[in-house]
């Protein structure tokens, strides 16, 4: 059996929505280089909040490129209250699944929009709660070192 | 195109190898406990091979053990040696932060049983010296054990000079030589080694077996308990083929080793060379003094797992020390030992070139390292934050 799905392995040679975006609504980025990833998120997000364009870029291992590139996937054109319901379950299954030590790749694809959204919520005004939106991420790793 | 840059997780076997090997599937297959006629045949042949190794490595045929590979030498050299000490109150052994976990989950074992370990910090080119380990040694130590060469940078030790301070000091010395043995000149006796371990193959012979040699008048303990093979220190039946195809495959990797290493170094420098051009890399560990195979690199801005995907889908199958291919949440030890930060070893490349490596091969693996790390860097939030200033760069753009 190969270490990834079928699935992974194509988001992770061809990624969708690689790049930024100069001047987005929303960026978030979440992990950091002592961990060996991190993830930034771009979010072109238009008057009716609904996501119109979503770019990545991202530092680390095969699963994490593939999680942001079907996360990014699945939030375009959804509203941001949509995207925001967005699990890594949900990235996890879309992907055929993650090897368990890789799991974590798909939580920071779903922080690293929720952290996107939040910026966006920020830059605008707009009044959320705080508890549905992620802490400054910690990983255990990083809680070690 | 498939290119093999992995000799030093296991090289393919040599022809020789297995023709040592195939008489001993179906023709020769007793048991060399046996009295039989079937049975001693088996026997003569292991004992034949036991005095062929023994003639490579320097010393008598009842000084070699043989195990199922070099994790298991590792661990019996060490645990020997430590009941030995024990008996006399010694219980301090002296070893490097950078050794195999064969080596180091067995001292971690025995801290636990309340020895304590000194573990001696690693130059910055990936050597330690003789002059460290003396300074180490106390009253108490039992032991010193440090590999012959790093099994991931490559770097070589100076055994002889540390064989020499510890036959001077009294203390066992047990070397690791997996990495080293058929590819570096080996003579216990010469370099004072009480204790060596070596596995089959990392060298064109076969997996599942090794040898532990340790000098006459150290008393083993075992680490599998049975039947009265091996003197007694090792129980189980003879991995009789094995054994046959690991002795043949010293025999010829040791006949051919300086024409292999002078082969391999010009291919490994010509590597270096083409890596070198990648900026913000460097190259881990000593240029001059390590294996003629290794090449290990770390680039700053990138993550080793997708580097190796992405080469196995260009043909190359190497290695990295990021902490996704350890399977751990820390990048390589060895890396960390040498000085590394967390975010460059996690970017880190293993290529191990083989005797049948082509300068073809070398400059083809070049172009697609440089080409996969431009990419990764390409997409890379870490790579961005270097480029612009927003976290410093670790590395100098090119090698000064």
């Amino acid at each position: 059996m190969a270490l990834y799905s079928e699935k992974v392995m194509d988001h992770f040679r061809n990624p969708r929505n690689v790049g930024i975006i100069e001047d987005a609504d929303g960026v978030g980025e979440v992990g950091n280089p002592v961990c060996g990833d991190i993830m930034k998120i771009y979010l072109k997000i238009n008057e009716n909040q609904v996501i119109e364009d979503v770019k990545f870029e991202t530092f680390g291992c095969g699963s994490a490129i593939a999680s942001s590139s079907m996360a990014t996937e699945m939030i375009k054109g959804q509203s941001v209250t949509e995207a925001l319901t967005l699990t890594n379950k949900a990235v996890t299954e879309a992907l055929d699944g993650l090897p368990p030590h890789k799991l974590h790749c798909s939580v920071l694809a779903e922080e690293a929009i929720k952290t996107a959204v939040k910026d966006y919520y920020d830059k605008n005004g707009i009044s959320y709660d705080p508890a549905e939106f992620p802490a400054e991420h910690e990983c255990e790793h990083c809680m070690e070192h | 195109m498939f290119i093999y840059a992995d000799n030093a997780a296991t090289t393919a076997m040599s022809q020789k190898a297995i023709d040592a090997m195939l008489p001993y599937f179906k023709e020769v297959y007793g048991n060399p406990s046996s009295l039989y006629e079937a049975g001693q045949q088996a026997k003569m042949a292991i004992e034949d091979a036991r005095g062929r190794v023994a003639a490579v490595l320097g010393c008598k045929p009842d000084e070699i053990y043989f195990t199922s590979g070099g994790s298991e030498a590792d661990n019996q050299a060490i645990i020997s040696a430590a009941k030995l000490g024990q008996k006399k109150g010694k219980k301090h052994i002296i070893s490097t932060s950078f050794e195999h976990h064969a080596v180091l989950h067995t001292l971690k074992k025995l801290e636990k049983e309340g020895f304590e370990i000194t573990l001696l910090d690693v130059h910055d080119n990936g050597i330690v010296t003789a002059k460290q380990v003396d300074d180490a040694i106390r009253e108490d130590t039992c032991l010193v054990t440090i590999m012959y060469a790093n099994n991931e940078i490559g770097t070589i030790q100076p055994i002889s000079e540390i064989g020499a301070v510890c036959k001077a000091k009294e203390v066992l010395f047990h070397t690791d030589a997996v990495q080293a043995a058929g590819h570096l000149a080996i003579n216990v006796e010469e370099q004072n080694i009480d204790m060596l371990s070596l596995s089959a193959h990392k060298f064109h012979g076969p997996k599942g077996c090794g040898v532990l040699y340790a000098r006459k008048g150290i008393l083993l303990t075992n680490i599998i308990e049975g039947g009265a093979q091996e003197k007694g220190k090792r129980g189980g039946t003879e991995n009789v083929a094995g054994i046959m195809g690991m002795a043949a495959a010293l025999e010829d990797a040791v006949a051919h080793m300086d024409e292999n290493a002078a082969k391999l170094s010009v291919l490994r420098d010509r590597l270096i060379e083409g890596l070198n051009k990648i900026s913000y890399s460097e190259l881990n560990g000593d240029a001059v003094k390590r294996l003629p195979s290794n090449v290990n690199f770390c680039f700053e801005g990138i993550e080793g797992e997708s580097l190796l995907l992405l080469l196995d889908d260009k043909g190359i199958s190497a290695s990295s020390g990021s902490a996704c291919t350890s399977g751990s949440l820390d990048p390589s030890h060895v890396l960390l030992a040498i000085g590394r930060p967390h975010e460059v070893a996690h970017g880190s490349l293993r290529l191990s070139i083989g005797e049948d490596t082509t300068e073809e091969e070398v400059d083809y693996i070049i172009r697609a390292v440089t080409e996969v790390v431009t990419y990764l860097r390409s997409i890379s939030p870490f790579w961005r934050d270097l480029v612009s200033g927003k976290r410093p760069h670790i590395f100098t753009e090119l090698p000064g």
